[in-house]
């Protein structure tokens, strides 16, 4: 079976070598892809939208309508895992340190909840928290983490980066601060609820301002048509609303990170984990 | 002066995906899927396609390990093949 499997994929792998042959070459001027479209983005892009990177001026406003749809694949894919693993039995077992004497205690039974303060600290079954040099660097590094991240999305405009960009980073700040802390901070600190309000309000902000641009006279996505209700300088309202738009996906991605880690390393039950 | 850096980085890019489906340690092949995605990373980088760099260094080679690894944790670390 094995040795099939590999015939099989020494096959493919010749058919989409030979495949590549065909190709025109890399950077080549004459290539399909660059002798339709992208002549006129790098012509009219930078006058028509004011947005120096020309990757954002069309992922965000030529092809808002594609990149709508794969914010909505991002959130899609959170609410397949909270559905496919959320478990909402509570955990039987728990184990608390009582702190002063540093000695474990192990409860079987679930209704008797120790209160965790002073006094008992909550002990997880099969993470052991990391040490304090681990949590200082990293309460150290997570506000500047996400400081960067929401520059990524800001300035997705004019360097690379953008809404995804910003997005993942800032989703993945926040799964550090479940590493090495415990997965409990994380959830203590965001509720699950806000993360599922929060994945759908990314989207619903995207779409909204598709709306909004309908309802105002033109076509769906269409930012030129925001003037009357933007303040500031009309020639560069498509930038702002590029800027928008990259918002609602930077909120959009975050949640969705924090929901696909959460569910996928506690097994669904949002208590214990990495 | 690219095509040694662009030659080295291939290389590179093909070692990691053959060391990354042969290792039995299922977290070592996260950790090397990781390194894969980095390297492809600077691949992109070097071509110019900074945006795609940027997302595959965030995406690729941030979160997803991250997912591996949560994945592994919760699983098992052995493959049976």
């Amino acid at each position: 079976m094995k040795f099939l499997g590999f015939i099989v994929v020494c096959l493919t792998g010749t058919l989409l070598l030979y495949g590549t042959g065909e190709f025109p070459d890399w950077g080549d001027p004459d290539s399909p892809a660059s002798i339709h479209l992208s002549n006129y983005y790098i012509e009219k892009a930078v006058e028509e939208t004011q947005v120096p990177n020309l990757v954002t001026a069309v992922l965000a406003d030529y092809r808002g309508f594609d990149t709508m749809f794969e914010t909505a694949v991002v959130f899609c894919a959170g609410l397949a895992c909270f559905l496919l693993l959320r478990d909402f039995r509570e955990k039987k077992e728990r184990f608390y340190r009582h702190t002063p004497t540093r000695v474990i205690l192990h409860v079987k039974d679930s209704k008797k909840v120790l209160k965790t303060g002073k006094e008992f600290e909550h002990m997880d079954k099969d993470w052991v928290p990391s040490d304090l040099i681990i949590r200082t660097v990293c309460r150290i590094l997570i506000p500047f983490i996400q400081i960067y991240a929401l520059y990524v999305v800001a300035h997705g405009d004019f360097s690379p980066g953008g809404g995804f960009q910003g997005g993942v980073i800032f989703g993945s700040s926040l799964i550090l601060l479940a590493i090495s802390y415990d997965l409990k901070t994380l959830v203590r600190r965001i509720k699950e609820k806000v993360l599922g309000i929060y994945a759908a309000l990314g989207v619903l902000i995207y779409v909204g301002i598709g709306a909004i641009c309908m309802a105002m006279g033109g076509n769906f996505l269409d930012y030129s048509k925001l003037v009357p209700i933007v303040p500031g300088d009309p020639h560069h309202i498509r930038a702002l609303g590029m800027l928008g738009v990259e918002i609602g996906v930077g909120i959009a991605v975050t949640a969705a990170m924090v929901i696909i880690y959460i569910n996928i390393v506690s097994e669904g039950k949002h208590d214990e984990g990495l | 002066m690219h095509w040694p850096i662009d030659l080295i980085v291939l290389t590179f890019v093909i070692f990691c995906a053959i060391a990354a489906i042969s290792v039995k340690d299922l977290l070592g092949t996260a950790i090397l899927f990781g390194a894969y995605s980095f390297v492809m990373c600077l691949l992109w980088a070097v071509m110019g396609a900074v945006d795609v760099a940027f997302t595959e260094a965030s995406v690729g080679a941030g979160v997803s390990t991250v997912f591996f690894v949560a994945a592994v944790f919760r699983t098992s670390r052995r493959t049976k093949d």
